[in-house]
């Protein structure tokens, strides 16, 4: 993985310096909340309901053992023992003293991490598929490219106060796990016809109160290309996007205002004056930061079928996992394995620091160090020898960590809604559980098969409720919950906005109505091999809404 | 009836005003403003301790008083004088127990 040079040594750490000085200028009462609440956010500080909140950048969902005991560490010794990880692959403590930060930001920045642009009208922490280096399925890791953006996007000064925040995602695949269709800018890594690497481009993607589907506005643009092109897009943005107006601030609306092929026009426009400009990237470079990001050396190891089939015969529940939790690698004596961080009835995301300390042990001991976060909410080690899957398993079992719903229907998304959230109109969490508790049969699960369920506590939708299979939104009625739910929803490379189904539910009646929804699914697709999206995309929303809402929905 | 709360600046503890001991981090016991009067009377406490610098995110919120307990009208005030509800071992609910 990257490793900071020098400058960024020096820059990381006059940053750190610089905010603690800002923190102790405000704890001694020289600022006030409005001068210093900018800052604050710029370092990744928020205030929730019940205290601060740090969130802490995670590029590209990668991490090194030594980074996540580290966060282990502070889970322990600044916060309460546990970690949040998030859908923009980064991680939350909910109980930092603002008091604490400085020493925090230390800590981070001596395993190479920090907060910055965690916040903010800025370029934030760039996304990718969290299989990269590892899926069969790749082109090319899309992580160099993620890097790039990463150095040339930290405190860009003609790009750190933006119309609104702006999230590129990348992915080196056809197959889309980053969901690149629903971020400002998704880049799709994929070679040409001459076996060259470049992207194509789509802008305009996103979710929050008005969700898009990103526009295709390039088929390929050569990697050299990546910078300049990016600028490009971002100055028609920066220069015309609605800044009299928060709700209709993010490029998608202006891409939406503007029309996809005048906006392209315009950007390429802005290009024309850009491409042979110092923002083309020369090979060496792109080159020399793929260098950091080169596989581990992986050694043959063909002895795994005996050993697995066996494992497999030996222990029911490790062949449940290795069916659910593996995937294949492009190497095929290793796999990828995902950590399931959904518990049945726990916190989507949450980990305590003894699980985090442990996965870093697994990682050394297995996986070549590395460790990645999926935008899923469950940590991922890509690399791992078929012959090794029982071991790692035994021990993921030991912390509790060895939950075989990887894509099942309790393998839910939830934000961290009204239980900590300042802006949330609803709990997600709660519900998260309870649909977990009563979908918790494994056998049962499984007959259903592949099912994303998602959940916001608001319109924000953090918990990406618009590209669930199933959607859930928390809204406030009256002073109460309610949720309300989409269907048809998908953020990969056919990604589409589910549609609201009817009238919202209670907090007591959501977990039923999913459980409807589940059993129409169930009597109406077609045969065991169709899924839940499938089927809804086949059949659309009548039955479902016939079950829900019987005479009420025929009256409609 | 209305009572005053914020966060504190130092830990971002959720906090609520009492006349007796002042800014305290649970909500029973917090001075209640049950007339226009009051509330002004409470707002300007607000304001001062914001100035101050020893809280942040004053509001006043509405609240009834249940059997003489104090029980915020949102839930979301009511998250926030108990905890999260995923975890009842975190926020006031856990000294609580
Ligand atoms: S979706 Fe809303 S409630 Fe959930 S974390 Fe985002 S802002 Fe908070």
């Amino acid at each position: 993985m990257y490793r900071y040079d020098e400058f960024d040594h020096d820059f990381v750490k006059a940053r750190v310096a610089e905010f603690t000085d800002q923190v102790n200028r405000r704890l001694a009462g020289e600022i006030t909340e409005d001068q210093f609440r900018p800052l604050r956010l710029m370092n990744g500080v928020y205030l929730q309901l019940h205290a601060y909140m740090l969130r802490i950048a995670i590029p590209y969902g990668t991490l090194n053992p030594r980074q996540l005991r580290m966060l282990a560490h502070i889970a322990r010794t600044y916060d309460k023992g546990y970690g949040h990880f998030t859908t923009r692959q980064n991680l939350q403590f909910n109980w930092p003293a603002l008091s604490d930060v400085p020493a925090i930001l230390s800590d981070l920045a001596s395993v190479e991490m920090h907060c910055i642009q965690t916040s903010g009208n800025c370029i934030r922490n760039v996304t990718a598929d969290h299989f990269a280096g590892a899926a069969a399925d790749e082109v090319a890791d899309p992580r160099p490219y993620a890097e790039i953006l990463r150095q040339w996007s930290s405190v860009h000064p003609e790009f750190s106060f933006l119309p609104r925040k702006f999230k590129i995602a990348v992915t080196g695949a056809e197959r889309d796990r980053a969901a690149i269709q629903t971020h400002d800018i998704g880049l799709h890594l994929k070679k040409n016809e001459k076996g060259e690497l470049g992207f194509a481009v789509y802008v305009g993607g996103g979710q929050g109160r008005t969700p898009m589907v990103a526009k295709k506005i390039r088929d390929f643009l050569p990697e050299k290309d990546l910078l300049s092109y990016t600028t490009a897009v971002l100055r028609v943005y920066n220069l015309n996007g609605r800044r009299d107006n928060k709700y209709k601030a993010r490029i998608k609306i202006l891409v939406h205002e503007t029309g996809v092929d005048e906006f392209a026009r315009q950007v390429e426009a802005e290009w024309a004056d850009l491409k042979d400009t110092e923002l083309a990237l020369p090979q060496a470079d792109i080159r020399a930061i793929e260098a950091y990001f080169a596989p581990p050396q992986l050694p043959d190891r063909p002895e795994d079928d005996d050993r697995i089939k066996q494992a497999r015969l030996d222990s029911r529940s490790f062949g449940e996992w290795l069916d659910q939790n593996v995937v294949t690698h492009r190497h095929p004596d290793y796999a990828a394995v995902t950590i399931s961080l959904k518990g049945i009835g726990e916190t989507p995301g949450d980990a305590s620091a003894e699980q985090m300390e442990a996965v870093a042990g697994i990682a050394e001991d297995y996986a070549f160090n590395e460790i990645r976060v999926s935008h899923e909410q469950n940590l991922i080690l890509p690399h791992v020898a078929r012959a090794d899957l029982r071991a790692v398993y035994d021990r993921l079992v030991e912390i509790g960590l060895a939950t075989a719903n990887s894509n099942l229907i309790t393998d839910i998304i939830a934000c961290p809604g009204l239980d900590y959230c300042a802006l949330a109109n609803a709990r997600s969490i709660s519900v998260a559980q309870d649909i977990s508790r009563r979908f918790a049969s494994l056998e049962r699960q499984r007959e259903i098969g592949e099912l994303k369920l998602k959940i916001s506590g608001c319109i924000n939708a953090c918990g990406h409720h618009h590209v669930g299979h199933i959607g859930i939104l928390g809204v406030e009625k009256k002073g109460a919950e309610l949720y309300q739910v989409t269907l048809g929803g998908s953020g990969d490379e056919n990604t589409s906005i589910g549609e609201i189904i009817g009238r919202g539910f209670g907090p007591d009646e959501i977990t039923d109505a999913i459980e409807t929804i589940v059993q129409t699914y169930l009597a109406v697709r077609n045969g065991g091999d169709e899924k839940f999206l499938d089927t809804y995309r086949r059949v659309g929303p009548a039955p479902f809404k016939e079950a829900l809402y019987g005479s009420e929905a025929r009256a409609a | 009836m209305k009572v005053l709360t914020a966060n504190r600046l130092t830990d971002g503890e959720a906090v609520w005003y009492s006349d007796t001991n002042g800014w305290q981090d649970v909500i029973q016991g917090s001075t209640l403003a049950e007339d226009k009067t009051g509330e002004e009377r409470l707002d300007a406490i607000g304001k001062a301790a914001f100035a101050q610098n020893l809280v942040t995110d004053v509001d006043l919120i509405d609240v009834n008083v249940v059997d003489g307990a104090i029980v915020p009208q949102r839930l979301r005030e009511r998250i926030r004088a108990a905890g999260p509800t995923n975890r009842l071992d975190h926020g006031k609910q856990a000294r609580a127990a």
